[in-house]
């Protein structure tokens, strides 16, 4: 006669607790509130506004240039295609046409600004899997970059390097140099990163097929960046609708179709090496001449609603502007690429456990600040 | 003489005559007094929060890794209790939702505890000054001990922070506690 397996109330019990808002795994001050069956997730209900700064209010008694630095303050780690999308706003209400010269130094920065954050993604993922040899080499390769804006832009993190109209100012007479060593560099260090995290089994048996999202899904809940395309929904902006000089370049849209953690994981590492390809076609063939069209001092966009996308490190990231005709504008609103992300997590994380809740979520690669605005 | 390090003067040391007494004793004996061996070890066991908000963390985070390298100075490692944290970096914009949660992991920390406002946004709501949902300043909600301006601060400069504050804490007596 088989035994029979009585389970005691407790553990039948569904209870109730909070992650965050200060817990070092959710990436900044955002709050879950788990229901939890043991050590199963249930239900994860995430609790935005603990960063909620009113950067879109904010924005209707600026003026344009004055926009661009907020933007930068939303999602830090691609501070350069934010301003990008503000920019390339402005200009399409205003109908300039920039220089070759700006679009090309703004593509490869926007793709620079990319291998710094998915290096930084790499660290933390890492650390969140408990490896902390990641976080040192990462943001040890990561300084490199920092030390290539640092020299054009004069900022480490946050630029502002873009302007309605072209760039703040010209190229450093060593940036050419600068890229090309430093993708010398990584395209050897990169292996490395393979053979610490990417084949390591460890990360593999908590990564394989944890958190799947089916292609349908990651459309309905609108994921886009590399979660998106960890589960096969082409909507690399890059491709569909290019920018800047991305139609003059050859790259391809990295696609995955299993979904889950792992997938999303080898979608970031390939982009680095495409973000390297398109750079390398780039950096040699920098067109001479200004890099800003003259523009007035205070920008007054036509009366009407523009909406400009890019695509940001996580995802795409857009800025709808409605216009009065003023200096102002009237009402700005930010498609955040993290916000929709985070929706997802209920879906990837039910059923799992909540170790594997942390390894979700840093797949999701979320910056809060992006999220609650 | 004492210790050389260019760019200080001799009378910038405050333990001169204690190495002084430290080289006539041949090196064996170290006369000192308890409120001077026990910041010595509390200055340099400076342990932080794992707690960030917004950019400013990314720089604390690099301040950390490879090149900048926080734990020369003793700032060793971050812990992500409070109740094992001696230093609180606000490393970020505070707005009135975080805030209790802010007051309330100060609250948790035990004694000696200070804190760093890192970035224009802990010091003063910097960039956001104007908007209706910021705290203008930690210091309206916990004491401050350091302030680091920048937006965001160097790596370095969060570093010349930290060594204010071991500056500070060598201050310290035990017996005669300072009000905050």
């Amino acid at each position: 006669m088989a035994e029979e397996i009585i389970i005691p109330e407790a553990d039948n019990q569904e209870i109730s607790i909070n992650m965050g808002p200060q817990h070092p795994s959710t990436h900044g001050v955002l709050r879950l509130v788990l229901s939890l069956k043991g050590e199963m997730v249930q239900k994860v209900e995430p609790h935005c506004g603990y960063i909620h700064r009113g950067i879109e209010k904010m924005t209707e008694s600026m003026t344009y240039q004055q926009i661009i630095h907020l933007t930068d303050r939303l999602d830090y780690l691609s501070a350069h295609m934010n301003n990008a999308a503000v920019c390339l706003a402005v200009e399409k209400a205003l109908d300039i046409e920039v220089p070759e010269r700006v679009k090309v130094i703004r593509t490869i920065m926007d793709e620079l600004a990319r291998i710094a954050s998915h290096q930084l993604w790499w660290c933390s993922f890492g650390m969140d899997l408990g490896g902390l040899t990641c976080f040192f080499y990462g943001l040890r390769d990561r300084e490199k970059i920092l030390d290539i804006f640092e020299e054009t832009t004069g900022s480490r993190l946050i630029q502002s390097f873009y302007c309605p109209g072209g760039l703040m100012a010209d190229l450093n007479p060593n940036f050419q140099k600068k890229v090309k060593d430093f993708i010398v560099y990584f395209r050897k260090i990169l292996p490395e990163y393979d053979e610490l995290l990417s084949g390591n089994i460890i990360m593999m048996e908590r990564a394989k097929g944890i958190g799947k999202m089916s292609k349908e899904d990651a459309i309905s809940y609108g994921m886009t960046g590399p979660s998106g395309r960890g589960s096969g929904f082409s909507c690399d902006v890059r491709k569909h609708h290019p920018y800047h000089a991305y139609d003059k370049v050859k790259f391809n849209e990295v696609l995955r179709t299993e979904g889950d953690t792992y997938s999303r994981y080898m979608v970031r590492i390939d982009e680095m090496r495409e973000s390297m390809n398109i750079i390398e076609q780039l950096i040699d063939n920098i067109p001479a001449g200004d890099f800003a069209v003259k523009m007035k001092p205070i920008i007054k966009l036509p009366e009407g609603e523009y909406y400009q996308r890019v695509e940001a490190a996580r995802g795409e990231f857009g800025v709808y502007i409605i216009s009065k005709g003023e200096k102002n504008p009237y009402r700005m609103k930010f498609r955040s690429p993290n916000f929709c992300n985070l929706s997802a997590l209920d879906t990837l994380t039910r059923g799992h456990k909540i170790a594997d809740l942390v390894a979700i979520g840093g797949s999701l690669d979320y910056v809060i600040p992006d999220i609650d605005r | 003489m004492g210790v050389k390090i260019k760019s200080m003067k001799y009378e910038d040391f405050e333990d001169n005559e204690t190495l002084e007494l430290f080289k006539q004793s041949g090196g064996n004996i170290l006369f000192t007094t308890i409120d001077n061996i026990v910041n010595w070890g509390r200055s340099n066991s400076v342990w932080p929060l794992t707690f960030a908000t917004s950019c400013c963390g990314i720089e604390m985070m690099a301040t950390g890794a490879a090149r900048h390298d926080f734990a020369r100075f003793g700032i060793e490692v971050y812990r992500a209790s409070p109740r094992q944290a001696d230093v609180i970096v606000v490393a970020g914009t505070i707005v009135p939702k975080m805030a209790p949660v802010l007051k309330r992991l100060y609250d948790q920390m035990p004694d000696p505890k200070y804190v760093i406002a890192m970035g224009a946004c802990a010091i003063s709501g910097g960039p956001f000054v104007n908007s209706y949902s910021i705290v203008k300043g930690v210091d309206k909600i916990i004491p401050v001990d350091v302030y680091v301006p920048g937006c965001p601060p160097r790596p370095e400069a969060l570093l010349y922070g930290v060594m204010q504050l071991q500056r500070k804490i060598k201050t310290e007596s035990m017996f005669n506690k300072k009000d905050k």
